[in-house]
């Protein structure tokens, strides 16, 4: 199935959660409404005409506090019929939560956790949404595009460095 | 040892029994000197055939060709700081290294090294090393029990169930040899085998070569001695990829060090034991009067079997618990046994 | 069995531990010696790569990407190099194809040794691993004289190569190949066939299929399970599609499809056709020719966004990267195989002995460098 074929399906049977799709990009996507995910992640797995069996990977997107928008992004693939679609999520920076599909695509369940590590966006239904890299106990989200290094660790000092450019 | 005793008493020395005491100190002392020596040589052989056979040349700096480096390593591990946990248990911690040492060493007493050559000649001798050599198992189970530590603990456990066990086809497989010599007495077992079928003498008397049930034994033997010695593939105790250091993670400097003595004494006991059970003691392999000392027979058998221990431990993966439990119940144990009756019924029938 | 359990203990593994392949904790609960669930902890060696590339422009990643899997270097630097080529669509000459395909495959087999290598030392078999390192030193040597760094090589840059291949490269990699072939066999000799090594390994933390692309499994690990998938052929990056060669599959020697010896067996044929490759890539490469195409000396990606997988020795490396038009990445989120292949570690390795455990570790042949970033 090609992209387009597989948005006019799911615009068929999920119209509502559908919020735009970008078939002009480079990487062509769908977003999609957060309410509506797990339903649709959980029919894009089942349905035999997608068999959508892989998801390749899920990037967390910081857009910065002035844009005040947060993404998540899954790429997804048919082991079965060889397709492939990217899924967006966006939702506001600061209480961002989007349906866990742990339970559908077990590798969900890592780079959930690193999401969540490095954004802080909540995953809802995750059996153990706990940091992945990170100490349990790190303040902050360092992915976040106007993170600050917290003081102290513990009590040792944590080294600030001026953002700047690292190449000359 | 006797020979020393009547020594002492022939330069002077009126009392019985002070030249036993003094005779029995310096052969204790002479065994002593000999393992530190052996290990380093065995210590050193390890590192040069496992190079070898890996393609590159071992130790190569120190001394000629690397001869030093044993001893480098010693000196080493004599002035390494030695640590006791803080939680471990003090005084067993202490104490296993030196149980563990003392059960290797006390065997030594009567573990002949040529003809004449042995501390006390005793008519059970056999039967009292296979007893002594148990004591291995307590040294290592205090070791893995005091370390405080998980990785320790699963070491002794292992080691605990890997020696009892082994124990059983390595007794049933000497039993062979005792039966078909009719003796305890090593040294009475080796004479025993001067003759052998036909009385041609040489290699033909040698035990493993009499029936198909000795062969076999000998085989069993060897395998099953390597486990007792806790050798690759059998090192499970201290099985370094699984559990760190075994029984010994905790240890270090001298005390690491006397489990290493045991553990290379523990190979040249099974290695002479198999040689004098299974190869003619200090027999020589060609019948007739050549002259070579007994004892370079003795030691070229008995290194012959240490260099397959060494061989199998730098060519096999190591096996798993369950797996050695299997290997020696389902196989070892009940070949061993079905050896002991077929010898017996061989020694029944035969007609020599 | 189940009616003998008794108390359970917690075992940590690690962070040293010889056998996890570095700074890699595992919380182990066992009974006995029977391990009941396993529990990694990560992070031990995070180095913030995502957070660094953001403040790095786009050639200035590779050399962190290095650092990532420092034993497929090469690879990594391949399959960023190809992002964002794709990403600003530019073409590079062909002789930079070849060379990239030929350093890409000759790490390959250095990483796949060092897996076979240290495999053996998991099951307690310590020749093989040296075994494993004679050829892997070649290999280095041949990075070596060509970009003068033997394991973190910055060699494969965006748009190109750093250098061009030093005379008397190409004759000395045939001399590897001529050395490398015959030596499979003696590997095998060695460690595959060994009937204590099949005992330990052959049927021990089966992978079934649909758990291994659920959990997203990938590599050798993904094909020993039985899936027939692999990126240079299927999605044909580079120029792949132009050599001969087969996707090494686990085979019903020895066990079911998805054991520890199918993981560790589908290395050793891959590394047969990777030599293949490599052959066929010196055969047809162009003798003359530049290494660097033209681009333009600041890289400003167009504003968008773009996930770009290549097959890397342990799977499939995948670089997401956002841009926003700018010099430096808005993000970069590389789908490192290893992390995704050891999430599976609780499900294949419950219910086996410790020993097993550390055989289930070894068999998925994780890189901490490239779990942690």
């Amino acid at each position: 199935m090609t992209r387009a074929d597989i948005y006019t399906r799911l615009a068929d049977q999920f119209g509502d959660s559908i919020v735009e799709f970008n078939d002009e990009s480079l990487q062509r996507y769908i977003r999609i409404e957060p309410s509506g995910w797990y339903a649709i992640a959980t029919f894009l797995k089942e349905d035999p005409d997608f068999a959508f069996d892989s998801l390749m990977c899920i990037a967390g997107v910081d857009r910065g506090p002035k844009e005040d928008q947060m993404e998540v992004v899954y790429a997804l693939f048919s082991m079965t019929h060889r397709h492939k679609i990217t899924i967006k999520i966006s939702g506001p920076r600061a209480d961002f939560h989007v349906p866990s599909v742990e339970s559908v695509w077990r590798l969900a369940d890592w780079h959930e956790r690193e999401t969540y590590d490095m954004f802080g966006i909540v995953f809802d239904g995750h059996r153990r949404l706990k940091r992945l890299l990170l100490p349990e106990d790190w303040e902050g989200f360092p992915l976040r595009k106007d993170y600050q290094v917290q003081d102290y660790y513990h009590g040792i000092r944590v080294p600030k460095i001026k953002p700047k450019k690292l190449t000359p | 040892m006797q020979g020393l005793i009547q020594f002492f008493q022939h330069i002077g020395l009126a009392s019985q029994f002070w030249a036993t005491v003094l005779s029995t100190i310096i052969y204790a002392a002479a065994v002593f000197g000999f393992l530190a020596v052996f290990a380093l040589v065995a210590v050193y052989l390890e590192r040069k055939v496992s190079g070898h056979m890996q393609d590159r040349l071992g130790p190569m700096r120190v001394g000629w060709h690397g001869f030093l480096q044993t001893v480098a390593d010693t000196l080493k591990l004599l002035a390494k700081e030695d640590i006791i946990p803080r939680n471990a248990d003090r005084v067993l911690f202490i104490l296993a290294p030196v149980v563990l040492f003392v059960g290797t060493y006390l065997v030594f007493a009567a573990l002949p090294f040529g003809p004449g050559i042995i501390g006390a000649d005793l008519n059970i001798g056999l039967f009292y090393i296979i007893a002594v050599s148990s004591l291995v198992v307590i040294g290592i189970i205090m070791a893995g029990y005091s370390s405080n530590n998980k990785w320790s603990l699963y070491g002794g456990m292992r080691s605990a169930a890997q020696i009892v066990s082994y124990e059983i086809p390595v007794g049933l497989s000497l039993l062979i040899g005792v039966m078909m010599t009719e003796t305890l007495n090593l040294g009475v077992m080796v004479q025993a085998q001067e003759t052998g079928i036909a009385g041609l003498g040489g290699i033909l008397g040698w035990n493993f070569i009499q029936n198909p049930f000795a062969f076999i034994a000998f085989f069993v033997y060897v395998v099953a001695g390597t486990a007792e010695a806790n050798r690759t593939p059998f090192d499970l105790p201290e099985a370094e990829s699984e559990l760190v250091a075994g029984a010994f993670t905790e240890y270090s400097g001298m005390r690491w060090a006397f489990f290493f003595l045991a553990e290379y004494a523990n190979m040249w006991i099974v290695a002479v034991l198999g040689a004098v059970v299974f190869l003619g003691g200090w027999n020589s392999p060609i019948p007739g009067d050549i002259y070579v000392p007994g004892i370079v027979w003795l030691f070229v058998k008995a290194f012959a079997i240490v260099f397959v221990q060494i061989w199998a431990r730098w060519t096999f993966p190591r096996i798993r618990v369950d797996q050695l439990m299997t290997t020696c119940w389902k196989y070892l144990t009940p070949i061993a046994f079905f050896n002991l009756i077929g010898v017996g019924f061989w020694l029944m029938m035969s007609p020599f | 069995m189940r009616d003998l359990r008794t108390e359970e203990m917690t075992l940590n593994m690690g962070p040293q531990h010889p056998s996890t392949h570095g700074v890699l904790r595992l919380k182990l609960r066992t009974d006995g010696e029977v391990v009941t669930s396993v529990e990694p902890v990560l992070g031990y060696l995070h180095r913030c790569f995502e957070k660094h590339a953001e403040n790095l422009e786009y050639p200035g990643v590779i050399p962190f990407v290095d650092r990532c899997d420092y034993l497929a270097s090469m690879n990594n630097d391949h399959g960023y190099a190809l992002a964002v080529e794709q990403f600003l669509d530019i073409e590079v000459p062909e002789r930079v194809e070849y060379i990239r395909v030929i350093f890409a495959e000759l790490q390959r087999i250095a990483s796949h040794l060092v897996a076979f290598g240290t495999f053996g030392l998991d099951v307690g078999a310590f020749t093989p691993f040296l075994y494993a390192f004679r050829e892997r030193e070649m290999i280095l040597d041949l990075f070596e004289m060509t970009c003068g760094a033997r394991l973190l090589y910055n060699y494969i840059w965006v748009g190109g190569l750093s250098h061009d291949i030093p005379p008397g490269f190409v004759e000395k990699t045939y001399r590897f190949l001529e050395h490398f072939e015959p030596k499979i066999k003696e590997y095998n000799d060695l460690l595959t066939n060994n009937k204590i090594f099949i005992e330990r390994t052959a049927d021990v933390g089966m992978l079934p299929r649909d758990v291994a692309i659920s959990y997203g499994v990938t590599g050798p690990q993904l094909r020993a399970s039985g899936v027939d998938w692999d990126l240079r052929r299927d999605e044909p990056y580079s120029i792949y599609d132009r050599f001969d060669w087969k996707v090494a599959v686990g085979v019903d020697a020895y066990g079911e499809l998805g054991d520890c010896w199918n993981r560790y067996y589908v290395k050793i044929l891959e590394m047969q056709e990777s030599a293949k490759i490599v052959r066929q890539a010196l055969d047809n490469l162009p003798v003359e020719g530049d290494v660097h195409a033209a681009i333009p000396k600041k890289i400003r990606p167009p504003e968008g966004a773009n996930y770009f997988r290549s097959e890397n020795p342990r799977g499939e490396l995948g670089f997401y990267i956002v841009s926003d038009g700018g010099t430096t990445p808005f993000r970069v989120k590389m789908r490192s195989p290893a992390l995704s292949n050891l999430g599976v570690i609780d499900e294949i390795a419950s219910d086996w002995l410790v020993a097993d455990v550390v055989a289930i570790l070894g068999s998925l042949d994780i890189v901490l460098g490239e779990i942690d970033r």
